[in-house]
């Protein structure tokens, strides 16, 4: 690989961190927090490949012929040109979020709050994300679940039995780390169930439960009364834990 | 067999420029060219290339892979930048002043040092390697190469918040990481050869500019790391999207495999450091200590670290001091976890 090429590969990179972190593009791949990161890196590889030009030339300008020449043939291993793949897979294709498939593959990441569940308001129609309604049904023993209508959003999984499954991916760090929140839906349900979806469930709490085949952690379901096809989130992924 | 390769790269490297400056207006295929042509032919299928692309298993794959990719490369990028300062800017002489004159004590020096770069793995192998090149004893730069990943604030914290019911996880992590890289260290003083690790091939920046030799540093060490990260992604996107988790269910019942599975799944996941403590707690039908395991050899040694130790230090290098890093990590780590877990 030489320079040229070099200055063309580290500029494209560049750019394509500054297209991912300027749209909300980065967020189906990394938390929301590693934004002025990514910026600050396309930032970085922009100028390397400015400086690169930049000194290319003076060093022509001040080197006789032959002098530039070797210093031209310095070259970068093959290897180097893998770097087009990622940026190829960003601009061209932008594959979506962590979805069903992965969520479907891995266990359900439920984890008991060491510091219990904050009181909910009282009265109307609550509105729960899926890890808290999961969290609350199965270690508060939907204690505050009971009689109440209850809104919760997420997409829609199908096991492998046919189990309807409503999933918020939990995020980390970046998608390779993305773990599902399951729900296990009850009731009444659409007839066509297309993975991948968004929704909104309306349901009441439901104290049955069923062990995740996967890990055996504890799915809790929810009994549906409603359901209603929203527009997916700005960040496809529950970063809560991330503070 | 080694040097006769390198020799025939080499020559293969000096016939191409040969025959560039023989006839630098030729129209053969140059780099700029085939990127220009493999641009436009990826626009040009655009169609069909997204139809093969639909399948869950590739999109699943390739979410990971540009994931990985994305997570990693301002980590990189902050450590390209560190190394290139350290290459440029930061006299030889200061870490000589700054470490201890006996390399058996520089090694537990450079290994707590490693609490102040706070990142991933892929911001520590670039800096190692700049340390190396800078004189530092090697001894002590593997053992900062090996500690900064896993013994660093934020990874420590993201470990707390992942496992809070479990604090003792935190000193058992710092414990036994620290203890690795150090018997690394003391190892590599002991048994380790200079010929094993090749001197990092670069140009020389005598007689450059500061600036000009800060940008060649950076722009060389981003195309030579970031092509083995690339690597790395690849490889560790397949896992994720074609082996089953349950797999794994089999392995947790004995203590020693459960061990063993999580040690491999660590090296085969390549997750970045700061993450690998919450899916560590979603595994939760393994013991603590095999969790520990994972959580000590992951920052260590993985498929993209492996990569990127080849790119920096040779394959002869890479090939000695991964598979050791691998077997001491689980021998220390199956210790401190009976100890503190």
């Amino acid at each position: 690989m030489n320079r040229q090429a070099q200055t063309v590969v580290l500029f494209l990179t560049g750019g394509g961190l500054l297209h991912a972190g300027f749209t909300d593009l980065y967020l189906r791949y990394v938390k929301a927090g590693l934004r002025p990161l990514l910026i600050g890196a396309g930032v970085v590889l922009i100028a390397a490949a400015t400086a690169t030009v930049w000194y290319g030339r003076k060093q022509s300008e001040n080197r006789d012929p032959q002098d530039s020449q070797k210093a031209h043939t310095h070259r970068e291993p093959r290897v180097s040109w893998l770097l087009v793949l990622p940026l190829l897979a960003l601009v061209l294709v932008a594959p979506p979020a962590a979805g069903s498939y992965t969520a479907m593959r891995t266990g359900t990441a439920l984890q008991e709050q060491p510091w219990g569940y904050p009181e909910l308001p009282a009265d109307g129609p609550l509105r729960l994300s899926v890890a808290d309604y999961a969290g609350r049904a199965v270690y508060d023993k939907g204690r505050a679940l009971a009689d109440r209508e209850l809104k919760v959003t997420g997409f829609l999984a199908l096991g492998g039995d046919g189990t309807p499954y409503l999933v918020r991916m939990a995020l980390n760090c970046c998608a390779a780390d993305a773990q599902p929140v399951k729900v296990a839906l009850s009731g009444d349900l659409p007839a066509v169930l297309q993975p991948d979806t968004w929704i909104e469930v309306t349901g009441t709490y439901t104290p049955k439960q069923a062990k995740d085949p996967v890990n055996g952690t504890a799915i809790p379901f929810l009994d549906v009364t409603a359901t209603k096809p929203v527009k997916a989130p700005q960040d496809p992924y529950d970063e809560a834990w991330n503070g | 067999m080694a040097i006769s390769q390198e020799a025939g790269s080499k020559e293969a490297v000096s016939k191409e420029a040969v025959s560039e400056e023989a006839e630098p207006h030729s129209r053969h295929l140059n780099s700029p060219l085939l990127l220009t042509m493999l641009l436009v032919l990826a626009v040009a299928a655009q169609g069909p290339i997204r139809s093969v692309l639909a399948a869950p298993v590739t999109q699943s794959w390739m979410t990971v892979f540009v994931a990985v990719v994305v997570q990693a490369l301002p980590f990189l990028v902050l450590g390209v930048l560190l190394s290139a300062v350290i290459a440029v800017f930061v006299p030889a002489s200061f870490f000589a002043r700054a470490l201890p004159k006996r390399p058996a004590l520089a090694v537990p020096a450079a290994g707590m040092a490693g609490v102040v770069l706070p990142g991933c793995e892929c911001a520590s192998v670039p800096v190692a390697g700049a340390l190396v090149r800078r004189g530092v004893t090697p001894a002590a730069a593997l053992a900062f190469l090996l500690s900064a990943p896993a013994i660093n604030p934020i990874v420590l914290t993201a470990t707390a918040v992942a496992f809070p019911g479990n604090p003792e996880m935190v000193l058992a992590r710092f414990v036994a990481s620290l203890l690795v890289a150090c018997a690394m260290g003391w190892l590599w003083q002991r048994l380790g050869r200079g010929e094993w690790m090749r001197p990092p091939e670069r140009p020389s920046y005598e007689g450059q500019s500061k600036g000009a030799a800060f940008w060649g540093s950076v722009r060389h060490d981003v195309m030579h790391a970031g092509g083995f990260l690339v690597v790395g992604a690849m490889a560790a996107a397949t896992l994720k999207a074609v082996v089953p988790a349950s797999w794994l269910n089999a392995a947790a019942d004995n203590w020693i495999v459960a061990i063993l599975a999580l040690a491999v799944l660590a090296v085969l996941l390549s997750i970045c450091s700061e993450a690998d403590a919450f899916v560590a707690a979603s595994l939760t039908q393994f013991s603590l200590t095999s969790r520990l395991t994972f959580l000590v050899v992951g920052p260590m040694i993985d498929l993209k670290l492996f990569a990127m130790q080849t790119a920096t230090f040779g394959r002869a290098f890479a090939l000695r001091f991964a598979p050791a890093t691998f077997a001491l990590a689980i021998l220390v780590s199956a210790l401190v976890g009976t100890v503190f877990l």
